[in-house]
C-alpha cells in the first residue's frame, strides 16, 4: 500500500480512538463536579491539562467552568483535540484511504461524523451533556464494530490498530501523567474520601471503575490503582496492554513484508519490560519517571513508524 | 424562457401516447403508489450521502458537501437508435485519435489546407512536447466523453468531446446501482443493457496499452489532485473499482527511470497512469513550474517509453470548441466518410462574417469560449437581460477569436417526477468511450444530465443540474 494510505489509517484511528477517550474525561469530570462542586474546577483543570489543551483553552477563556471545558472539549474548532475536530480529521483520513477501506468502515465512519456534526452543531447543556456522550460512544462501536467485523486482516488493519494503541497508550500515561501523585504511596493520604473521589476519577477516564471493583473487590489503593493503569494485561486501556498491542501489530506487518524493521524492536523491547515488571520496582524506581519515560518511548515508537513506512517521505 | 419552443420529449408523443421505448416502463410507473416513489427518491439521496458521492463547487464559501440531484425516471433509448448513435460515436473516436496522432507528426491535415495553421499553432492545448512522440499502442485518447444533444426522434447532434479528463462515469454506475437496489423489480421487466462492466473494461482498456518498459502484469494507478478536487469521489470510485492505487503528486518519484509510487516496502514502478489531472498541472519540469499535482520529469519516462500516461498529453486540443467547428472535416479527411453524427451549427466568431452575424443575433444564440468548461464564460441569449447582451458584445468585440456561436437548440426532454407527477425536463447524453489497441468500446447509454429547472437548459452539475439513469434497451 501506499505510504500516505498507511499513515492515513494510522492518523483515522488515532483521531478516533482520542475522540472516545476525550468523551470519557468529560464524563468523568462531569461525574466530579456533579458529586463533588467544591471540587470542580480543579478537576476541570486537570482535565484539560489530561487532554493536552490547557494552554489553548486559557487563551480563549479566563475562567475555568464546566460549561466553557465541555463545549470547548467537545465542539470548540479552534481546539484541535475537540471531539468535533477530531471527528473531522477521521473522517476526512477515512475519505483519503477510501480504497483501503471496505465499504462498511467507510459508511460508518461517514455516518459518524454526519452525526456528531449535527449533534454539536450548537451549545450543549448540562441537560443534554449525557445523552451527547451516549452518542459519541455509541458511534465510534458502530465505527470499530464495521472495522472489526468487515476488514481483511493484513496491513490495512494492522496500521489501523497501530493507530489506535498508539494513540491510547498516550492517552492512559496522560491520565496518568497528571494524578500521579494520587496513586503515590503516602501515608498521610491513605484512606482519604479526597484519595477515593480521585481514585474513581482515573478509573472512570478509562471506562473501567466497575471492572477494576470486580477484578479487585475490597481492595481499592493506590498500588493497585497503579497495577492495572499500567500492568495489567486483561485490561484493554492498560500501558501493558497497548504495548503487546502495538508490538504485535508490527509483527503482523513484518510478517506480511517479509521483514522486520526498528519499530518493531522498539515496541517488543517496551512490550517485554512491562510484561516482565512489577508494580512494587515501578514505584521504587519513581512512579512519575516511569511515566514520563514510557510517554517518550511511545512517541519515539510512533515517529519511528512514521519513517519506517514512509507516511511522508 | 429558453424551453418554451416546441420540442421533443422522449417519453410521450404530441398526441398523449408513450413513445416505444418506454412502453414497459410506463406500464410499471402507473402501477406504482406515487408516495412509495417519493420515499425511494428520497432514499436514493440519502443513499448517495451515506456512500459519500458528493463535491465541492470551486468558488462557493461554505462549500459543505453537495449532491447531484438524481431523478429516478430513466431516460430510455432503443436498441436501434443506440445503434446508429454508436456507429457515428466510433467513427468519430477514429477520427479524433488519427487526428492528434497527425497534428503530432506529420500535419497532414494542414498541410492541406483543412484547417487554419493558426488554430493549432497558436493553441495553448497544442503541446510542442508531443510531436514526434509515439504513445504506446498508438493511443492518444484512451477515455472519451462524446456529449450529445437531440432535437427529433432521428436526429442526434453532437455538442462537444470530451478527450481530455472526461467525468461523469462514476455517477452511471452509481445511477444504475441506485436504480437496481430501489427497483429490482423494474428491471426483471425491461430488458437493459449493463453497464456495471465499465471498470472491468476500462481496465482491462488501459493494461492492453502498457508502455515498452512494462515487465509482466501492468500496475496501473489513478492520479488525482486530491480530496479537495470536485471529482474526488469519481477518482476514488474508478480506482477502487478497477483494483488500482490512488495516487497523488507527492506519492510518486521518478526512480531508475519510471515514474514509482511510495508505498510503505519502498518505491514501486508504475506502468499506466489514469491521470485525471490536467495537462499544465502535469510535470513542473516541463508545463507549470509551480504545480504540486504532478511529477517532476514524468515527461522524459513518458517520452522514453517508461510509462503510458491515459489520456496522453495534448489531447485537449480536440476538446478546443474551434475545432470543434472543424471536426465534420476532420472525420472526413480521416476516414474517407461524411460524418454519421453532426455537429451543432457552428458560427466562428474568428471570421468577420460569422462574427457579423452573430452580433446581430445575439439574443438567439449560445455563445461559448473556445477553451472554456462547465458552463461558465458563456451567454445563453433568449435567457439572457439586455444589459447581459450589452457586456456580453463588448466581450466579443474585444477577443472575438475567443468565441464560437450556435443556435438554442430545442433539446429533448425526459420527464422527471415532481410534486405535481411527471413533467418534462431538457436533457443532454454522454456517453463513455474506451480506446484500445484492441479497439473501441461504447458503454451503452452513458450519463443523461437533465436540467432540473422547468424550461432551463443548463445542464451542468456545477449549476444545478441533476442526473438519470440511461437505459440502452437490449433489443
Amino acid at each position: 500500500m501506499l505510504g500516505k494510505t498507511a499513515g492515513g489509517l494510522f492518523w483515522m484511528q488515532r483521531y478516533l480512538e482520542r475522540s472516545e477517550n476525550i468523551a470519557r474525561l468529560v464524563d468523568a469530570g462531569f461525574r466530579i463536579a456533579l458529586t463533588r462542586s467544591e471540587a470542580a474546577e480543579d478537576e476541570w483543570a486537570s482535565v484539560l491539562t489530561t487532554a493536552g489543551v490547557r494552554q489553548a483553552y486559557s487563551q480563549r477563556y479566563d475562567k475555568v467552568d464546566g460549561s466553557s471545558v465541555i463545549n470547548f472539549l467537545l465542539r470548540d474548532k479552534t481546539n484541535p483535540s475537540s471531539v468535533l475536530s477530531v471527528i473531522e480529521g477521521a473522517r476526512n483520513n477515512a475519505r483519503l484511504v477510501r480504497t483501503a477501506l471496505t465499504r462498511e468502515v467507510w459508511e460508518a465512519t461517514n455516518e459518524c461524523w454526519m452525526t456528531l456534526k449535527e449533534a454539536l452543531r450548537t451549545q450543549i447543556s448540562d441537560n443534554e451533556l449525557p445523552d451527547v456522550l451516549s452518542l459519541i460512544r455509541q458511534q465510534s462501536a458502530q465505527v470499530r464494530g464495521a472495522q472489526s467485523g468487515t476488514m481483511m486482516r493484513n496491513d490495512i488493519y494492522f496500521f489501523a490498530q497501530l493507530g489506535t494503541f498508539v494513540e491510547r497508550a498516550d492517552s492512559t500515561a496522560r491520565i496518568l501523567d497528571v494524578k500521579y501523585y494520587v496513586l503515590l504511596p503516602s501515608l498521610s493520604y491513605v484512606g482519604s474520601s479526597l484519595d477515593n473521589v480521585q481514585w474513581e476519577t482515573i478509573l472512570r477516564s478509562v471506562s473501567a471503575y466497575r471492572a477494576f471493583r470486580w477484578l479487585n473487590p475490597g481492595e481499592t489503593n493506590p498500588r493497585n490503582i497503579a497495577q492495572f493503569m499500567i500492568l495489567d494485561q486483561v485490561m484493554p486501556r492498560s500501558l501493558s496492554f497497548c504495548a503487546s498491542r502495538m508490538a504485535s501489530a508490527l509483527e503482523a506487518i513484518a510478517r506480511e513484508y517479509g521483514g522486520a524493521g526498528e519499530s518493531l524492536a522498539l515496541a517488543s523491547a517496551l512490550s517485554q519490560e512491562l510484561a516482565s515488571t512489577n508494580i512494587d520496582m515501578v514505584v521504587d524506581n519513581g512512579l512519575h519517571q516511569f511515566i514520563q519515560d514510557f510517554i517518550k518511548r511511545n512517541n519515539t515508537i510512533s515517529a519511528r513508524i512514521e519513517q519506517e513506512f514512509r507516511f511522508y517521505h | 424562457m429558453t424551453g418554451d419552443k416546441p420540442h421533443f420529449d422522449e417519453m410521450l408523443l404530441p398526441d398523449g401516447s408513450v413513445r416505444a421505448p418506454y412502453n414497459e416502463f410506463c406500464e410499471w410507473y402507473g402501477a406504482q403508489d406515487a408516495s412509495r416513489l417519493r420515499t425511494k427518491a428520497r432514499d436514493a439521496e440519502n443513499f448517495f450521502r451515506r456512500t459519500g458521492i458528493t463535491f465541492a463547487v470551486y468558488g462557493e464559501e461554505e462549500a459543505s458537501e453537495r449532491l447531484i440531484p438524481f431523478d429516478i425516471v430513466p431516460r430510455i433509448i432503443s436498441g436501434r437508435e443506440w445503434a446508429r448513435l454508436s456507429r457515428g460515436i466510433e467513427q468519430r473516436v477514429r477520427a479524433i485519435n488519427a487526428f492528434l496522432h497527425d497534428i503530432y507528426h506529420r500535419q497532414e491535415i494542414l498541410r492541406a489546407g483543412r484547417i487554419p495553421i493558426e488554430l493549432i499553432a497558436k493553441n495553448e492545448a497544442f503541446l510542442p512536447q508531443m510531436i514526434g512522440m509515439d504513445p504506446p499502442g498508438g493511443i492518444y485518447t484512451h477515455i472519451i466523453g462524446v456529449d450529445i444533444v437531440r432535437t427529433g426522434p432521428d436526429q442526434f447532434y453532437v455538442l462537444e468531446d470530451n478527450a481530455r479528463t472526461p467525468s461523469g462515469v462514476s455517477y452511471m454506475l452509481e445511477n444504475r446501482e441506485t436504480m437496481l437496489h430501489m427497483f429490482p423489480e423494474l428491471f426483471r421487466k425491461v430488458r437493459v443493457r449493463e453497464v456495471s462492466d465499465y471498470p472491468r473494461k476500462l481496465r482491462r482498456s488501459l493494461a492492453a496499452s502498457a508502455p515498452r518498459a512494462c515487465n509482466g502484469p501492468p500496475e496501473i494507478a489513478v492520479l488525482t489532485p486530491g480530496i479537495h478536487n470536485s471529482a474526488y469521489f469519481e477518482h476514488s470510485f474508478l480506482a477502487d473499482q478497477m483494483g488500482a492505487e490512488l495516487v497523488e503528486g507527492h506519492d510518486l518519484r521518478v526512480v531508475d527511470g519510471r515514474v514509482a509510487m511510495r508505498t510503505t516496502q519502498g518505491y514501486r514502478p508504475i506502468d499506466v497512469l489514469y491521470r485525471r489531472v490536467d495537462d499544465d498541472f502535469l510535470d513542473p519540469l516541463t508545463f507549470r513550474p509551480d504545480s504540486a499535482l504532478g511529477v517532476p520529469g514524468i515527461m522524459d519516462v513518458y517520452r522514453a517509453g517508461g510509462i503510458t500516461i491515459a489520456n496522453a498529453p495534448g489531447t485537449g486540443i480536440s476538446d478546443d470548441k474551434a475545432i470543434y467547428s472543424y471536426m465534420p472535416e476532420i472525420v472526413e479527411f480521416y476516414t474517407g466518410e461524411k460524418a454519421i453524427l453532426e455537429n451543432v451549427p457552428t458560427w466562428r466568431c474568428s471570421e468577420a462574417d460569422s462574427l457579423a452575424y452573430v452580433m446581430e443575433h445575439l439574443h438567439e444564440l449560445v455563445v461559448k469560449e473556445v477553451h472554456g468548461s462547465g458552463g461558465y464564460g458563456m451567454l445563453v441569449g433568449p435567457a439572457a437581460s439586455r444589459k447581459e447582451i450589452a457586456a456580453f458584445r463588448q466581450k466579443l468585440k474585444a477577443r472575438p477569436g475567443n468565441y464560437i456561436a450556435q443556435p438554442t437548440l430545442s433539446l429533448s426532454t425526459v420527464p422527471i417526477m415532481t410534486r405535481q407527477g411527471l413533467a418534462p425536463r431538457h436533457v443532454d447524453l454522454r456517453p463513455f468511450v474506451l480506446v484500445s489497441p484492441n479497439g473501441i468500446d461504447i458503454t451503452p447509454g452513458g450519463l443523461t444530465r437533465v436540467a432540473l429547472k422547468k424550461g432551463s437548459l443548463v445542464v451542468n452539475s456545477s449549476q444545478g443540474g441533476g442526473t438519470k439513469d440511461s437505459w440502452v434497451l437490449d433489443e
